[in-house]
């Protein structure tokens, strides 16, 4: 289908996309790979009167270190996250999320903050970088603010962002030293979301797991954080029997929708004990 | 010159496809050209109260608004051009746009035509129509029930049609030691061609002639459709296909659509073009399977099956679509017995109505329905007598000896050696190492299973005269012309009408072998009525069974003419010359010879010809076949089954197809795997789904899981050949076996590891949650 008519601006600065958002937040949405609001506006879910479209802001791209972690641009693509030597070395965890997002077009053009700002329930992103603990840089009207990642989901589809505000860095602390990680996903045989994604990493000290993070995407109506999994392995040998029953934990650490069956309960127990098992194997 | 028949050449139409150079039907571009777009019911049953268009002609760039009352008393009904004999058929008037009820949603109430498609999408958006929703059914057991919402006023029930076949085989089951019986449900699936429909109309007021560029498998019988509806008599209406993105049954009928821009195009006289949507494509192009099966089986205790007894009730949506009527019936239900010696037989369907978008042939038609039914049944039978399934199918199966075989519905198998193709597949799988290994992991608490699909099908649809006899409503012969130029290169003219089967390339080496050509010297013309005298399309793997013996048929006449010049010339009686690869020589003269280029040459210039003969040189041939053709096989699955997830693997898939002779083995070979990634596709991912009201609920790619490349391991396929006795060619058709025989064998493996949990049936498609659902009833892993 085609979408109905829009007007178009390209912005130069963030100051630029906020002063236009500002002039009709209502009606006006900024643009970046276009993969998840190009489709609503043409199937006509999502009525935009004009798209501010942020590719050519600076400001907007790049990675850097930012006081021992990673700065990343909201419009970085998930190609890019995939393969950024920084990334990798940093925040591998976040690196492996962002490789097996959709498909290698949707990776070309898909970028890390649409991804956040989308905050569909079943976005591969969110559940890496809740587990490494990362923080938003949000600039509105005059101000910048900075948010935990832990507290921008509300529901599905909706985020603390106003209409006014642009989401400009992902603030990615450095993973641990020697921490192992893995985000395992399954994919919906029709979409390619995940019908749960797990990102967990574990830093393991001494034969005890010294600190870990676990987190859940697709099978809530947010992602959210297994702590009372982490709650179980934190200070525990790295054991079968610890992965176990902080596998049992994961269901009941957050919201699961549609699981009247307790089929989803049942993916968590499995995925999270095989992400955790995958970790273990690599810990060696 | 080595053979070419039997060589993998790669496909001619690529050359032009891959590099975007096709010329599909939203590919024309046309000076003048306007745009439609569709207004169609968000509700699956309502009266239409009031249809307001006076918004939508007003926004700029709109050239007109339809509605179903504009078309009424112009266009006619879109005709159902299959009624199975003695069933009682009514016909479902369907208009081109409804003016009264609507019975789907999905169907179109009015069209707007605009100068560009945005412009014509937003103004339909703006006619408002005012419905009065009235509930709808979706299922076709309930559209049975008393009291369920009629989906046409004037018919009972819902039934369409009450079509039997065979004879009672109540005896047989009243004295059987064993009777099995079990219910099936064969889901719905959305075709998914990769190109959507689309329609692009020019009417030239200087002739009164109509050109109808169009998304179909067989441009001549849209030609007489479209002709009827629309009044314009065939000899002034063109229907052109090109290159069609595909099809698997779903561009077989004549849909609404093309004939509304037919129309448009005359009333506007600018050309109009319409290009359907993905979600349109999901909602309102046809369908296919949809079936509730009730089945039983008599049999002796000691795993002779004697009867098979099958009672279904088909789901045809709201409208029965142009072939609709014969998939149930004819393809299904003469040939329930599958590959098996079953004595006794007899089938019974029930044509049921739905407010649901109309279904008609999806890639098999019919024979996955059939073969699902017995392959499941035997497997079930067989564990109800406590043997081996693959002991019962040796035991049931037709023996090699029996061809031709006719079944208990009077249908005569033309050839077959069923035990030895199920031999070949035995020799690729170690069956008793494989239930070693099962019993071993099953101790692990691992489960796999291994499941088969001895099947048959009936291809190459079919004699004249059985469609004749078997309702369909029109001819199922075939035209070919071959067209020798001066020089030697040839045009070959076919009736049939590939779209992405690749059969330029499969004809064209026909053509090579028998002529003697180099296969670069032939171009194969399809899917043009004005260039075609002809023809009835592509569909039940007939092309190359009834298009490319036609097409033989045709080379012999061009031969036997220039057999005669070539004698002529060398002053030689007819008998005395030879042809072989391109040369006529004299019998034991090998060294005086006549080229085949030369003869043509000659043939044209009618310088000196043989005494009354004509000039030129070209055949033309009509060849209406004897008999349907029959291939056949086995297929073994091997799956394992995650108990924690549910998860299915297919671990091997192993394919032994009988399709005959084959003359393209690499195009043999992506017909078997396109069509067994559809057939396990219907077993483990796909499915349609309608909530109560009639929304379809799997509207799009997000929801509907069309199988990837990646689900699926290497396919090893390999081949027995028993060629068709009666068809020249000795070709059996390959187009749709994948999707035939996968089916059941995959279901079959899933209940086989399953057996240890007691489960043995699931409906399809057997998702992983469905898998663990029935586990955790069970009791869970032990
Ligand atoms: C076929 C397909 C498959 C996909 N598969 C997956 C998958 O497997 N896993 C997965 O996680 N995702 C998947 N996606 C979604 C993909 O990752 C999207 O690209 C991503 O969710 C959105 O990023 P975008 O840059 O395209 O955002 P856009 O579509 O441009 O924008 C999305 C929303 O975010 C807002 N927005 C964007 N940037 C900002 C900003 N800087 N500040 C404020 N608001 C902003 C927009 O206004 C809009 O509301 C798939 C998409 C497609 C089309």
């Amino acid at each position: 289908m085609y979408t109905a008519p829009f007007d178009y601006r390209r912005a130069h600065d963030t100051q630029e996309v906020v002063t236009w958002l500002q002039e009709d937040p209502d009606n006006t949405k900024i643009i970046a790979g276009g993969h998840s609001l190009l489709p609503l506006m043409k199937l006509r879910l999502a009525s935009v009167a004009r798209l501010v479209d942020i590719s050519q802001v600076a400001e907007l791209q790049g990675i850097r270190e930012d006081m021992g972690g990673l700065r990343i641009g909201a419009f970085t693509r998930h190609a890019q996250l995939a393969k950024d030597p920084a990334v990798r070395e940093a925040a591998p965890l976040l690196a492996s999320a962002a490789a097996v997002i959709g498909d290698m077009q949707v990776r070309n053009r898909g970028t890390i903050g649409g991804s956040l700002c989308h905050a569909d329930p079943a976005a591969d992103l969110p559940a890496a970088l809740l587990a490494l603990n990362a923080e938003l840089v949000i600039a509105g009207p005059g101000t910048e603010r900075r948010e935990s990642l832990d507290a921008f989901f509300l529901a599905p589809f909706i985020t603390t962002l106003a209409a006014d505000e642009v989401l400009t860095a992902i603030v990615v602390p450095r993973m641990v030293p020697g921490a192992k990680s893995t985000y395992l996903k399954r994919p919906h045989p029709a979409s390619g979301y995940p019908v749960i994604g797990v990102a967990a990493w574990v830093s393991v000290s001494g034969g005890r797991v010294e600190d870990c993070r676990i987190a859940l995407t697709g099978i809530g109506p947010v992602p959210f954080r297994a702590a009372r999994s982490e709650q179980v392995l934190t200070g525990r040998a790295f054991s079968r029997e610890a992965i176990a029953e902080a596998a049992r934990e994961a269901a009941g650490s957050g919201t699961l929708e549609d699981d009247e069956d307790g089929y989803k309960s049942q993916l968590c127990q499995v995925y999270v004990s095989r992400a955790l098992g995958d970790i273990a194997q690599g810990a060696g | 010159m080595a053979d070419v028949i039997g060589s993998a050449l790669k496909r001619h139409e690529d050359i032009r496809l891959i590099r975007g150079k096709g010329q599909y039907t939203d590919d024309m571009k046309i000076p003048g050209m306007v745009y439609a777009s569709m207004v169609r019911s968000p509700y699956a049953h309502a009266r239409i109260v009031a249809v307001d268009t006076a918004e939508a002609r007003r926004v700029p760039g709109v050239q007109a608004v339809f509605t179903g009352r504009d078309l009424k008393d112009e266009v006619g009904m879109v005709p159902t051009a299959w009624i199975p004999p003695d069933s009682d058929m009514k016909m479902t008037p369907h208009p081109a746009l409804a003016y009264d009820f609507v019975r789907y949603a999905g169907d179109a109430v009015a069209v707007v035509i605009a100068d560009t498609p945005y412009i014509a999408q937003d103004a339909a958006d703006l006619v408002r129509v005012e419905y009065d929703a009235m509930p709808a059914v979706t299922n076709p057991r309930d559209a049975a029930k008393e009291g369920a919402p009629l989906v046409h006023e004037d018919i009972a029930g819902n039934v369409a049609f009450h079509w039997k076949a065979g004879v009672s085989v109540d005896e047989v089951f009243n004295k059987a030691e064993v009777v099995v019986r079990h219910e099936f449900r064969q889901q719905r699936l959305v075709p998914s061609a990769m190109e959507p429909r689309a329609a692009v109309a020019q009417w030239n007021a200087a002739t009164d002639e109509l050109t109808v560029w169009v998304t179909t498998q067989n441009p001549h019988i849209h030609r007489l459709l479209m002709s009827g509806m629309l009044g314009i008599p065939e000899h002034k209406l063109r229907v052109v296909a090109i290159d069609v993105g595909g099809a698997f049954g779903s561009k077989i009928a004549c849909y609404p659509d093309e004939v509304v821009v037919s129309w448009a195009a005359r009333k506007l006289n600018r050309p109009v073009k319409w290009t359907e949507t993905r979600s349109e494509n999901f909602t309102v192009t046809t369908h296919g399977r949809d079936h509730v099966e009730e089945v039983e089986v008599a049999g002796t205790k000691d795993g002779h099956i004697q009867a098979i007894r099958v009672k279904a009730y088909a789901n045809l949506g709201a409208y029965l679509s142009t072939a609709a009527p014969g998939v149930p019936t004819i393809l299904f239900g003469l040939i329930v017995n599958g590959a098996y010696a079953i004595p006794h037989a007899s089938a019974e369907v029930f044509g049921m109505l739905t407010h649901t978008t109309p279904v008609d042939a999806y890639r098999g038609a019919g024979r996955p329905e059939a073969t699902f039914l017995v392959e499941r049944m035997v497997d079930l039978y067989s564990e109800a007598v406590g043997m081996d399934p693959l002991a019962v199918r040796k035991i049931n199966l037709i023996p090699a000896d029996a061809f031709p075989y006719t079944n208990p519905f009077t249908l005569q198998y033309d050839s077959g050696n069923y035990q030895g193709a199920l031999a070949k597949a035995l020799e690729m799988v170690d069956y008793q190492q494989f239930r070693k290994e099962q019993d071993n992991l099953r101790k692990q608490g691992k489960y796999v299973g291994i499941g088969f699909s001895t099947y048959v099908e009936m291809c190459g649809l079919g004699p004249s005269e059985v469609a004749g006899a078997v309702g369909f409503q029109g001819g199922l012969w075939e035209s070919a012309t071959v067209r020798v130029h001066p020089t030697g290169k040839v045009t070959v003219f076919t009736g049939a009408s590939p779209h992405g089967q690749g059969e330029e390339t499969t004809f064209a080496q026909i053509v090579a072998q028998e002529l003697g050509l180099p296969p670069e010297d032939i171009e194969v013309v399809h899917g043009d009525t004005a260039k075609i005298a002809m023809g009835w399309g592509t569909y039940g793997s007939r092309t190359t069974v009834v298009g490319g013996a036609a097409i033989h048929m045709a080379d012999q006449k061009v031969i036997e003419k220039a057999r005669k010049i070539a004698a002529h010339k060398l002053e030689v009686g007819e008998d005395d010359v030879a042809f072989e690869q391109g040369l006529f020589s004299v019998k034991g003269l090998p060294a005086r010879t006549v080229t085949f280029q030369e003869a043509a040459l000659d043939a044209y210039l009618a310088w000196s010809l043989p005494k009354g003969m004509e000039p030129a040189l070209e055949g033309t041939a009509f060849y209406n076949p004897e008999n349907f053709t029959y291939p056949f096989g086995t297929h073994i699955a091997m799956v394992s089954v995650d108990p924690e997830t549910g998860d299915i693997e297919l671990m091997r898939y192993v394919a032994v197809d009988d399709v005959g002779i084959v003359i393209n083995p690499m195009l043999v070979e992506g017909q078997i795997h396109g069509g067994l990634v559809q057939g396990i596709g219907q077993a483990l991912y796909e499915g349609a789904e309608y909530d109560d009201q009639g929304q379809l609920l799997t509207g799009s790619f997000l929801d509907y899981a069309m199988p990837k490349a990646r689900f699926f391991p290497k396919f090893e396929t390999a081949h027995t050949v028993t060629p068709s006795p009666h068809n020249p060619l000795g070709v059996k058709g390959v187009g749709e076996t994948g999707a035939i025989a996968s089916t059941p064998a995959i279901v079959n493996a899933v209940m086989d590891a399953l057996a240890p949990f007691g489960i043995h049936d699931l409906p399809m498609p057997l998702t992983p949650r469905k898998v663990w659902q029935a586990i955790a009833a069970k009791g869970g892993t032990h």
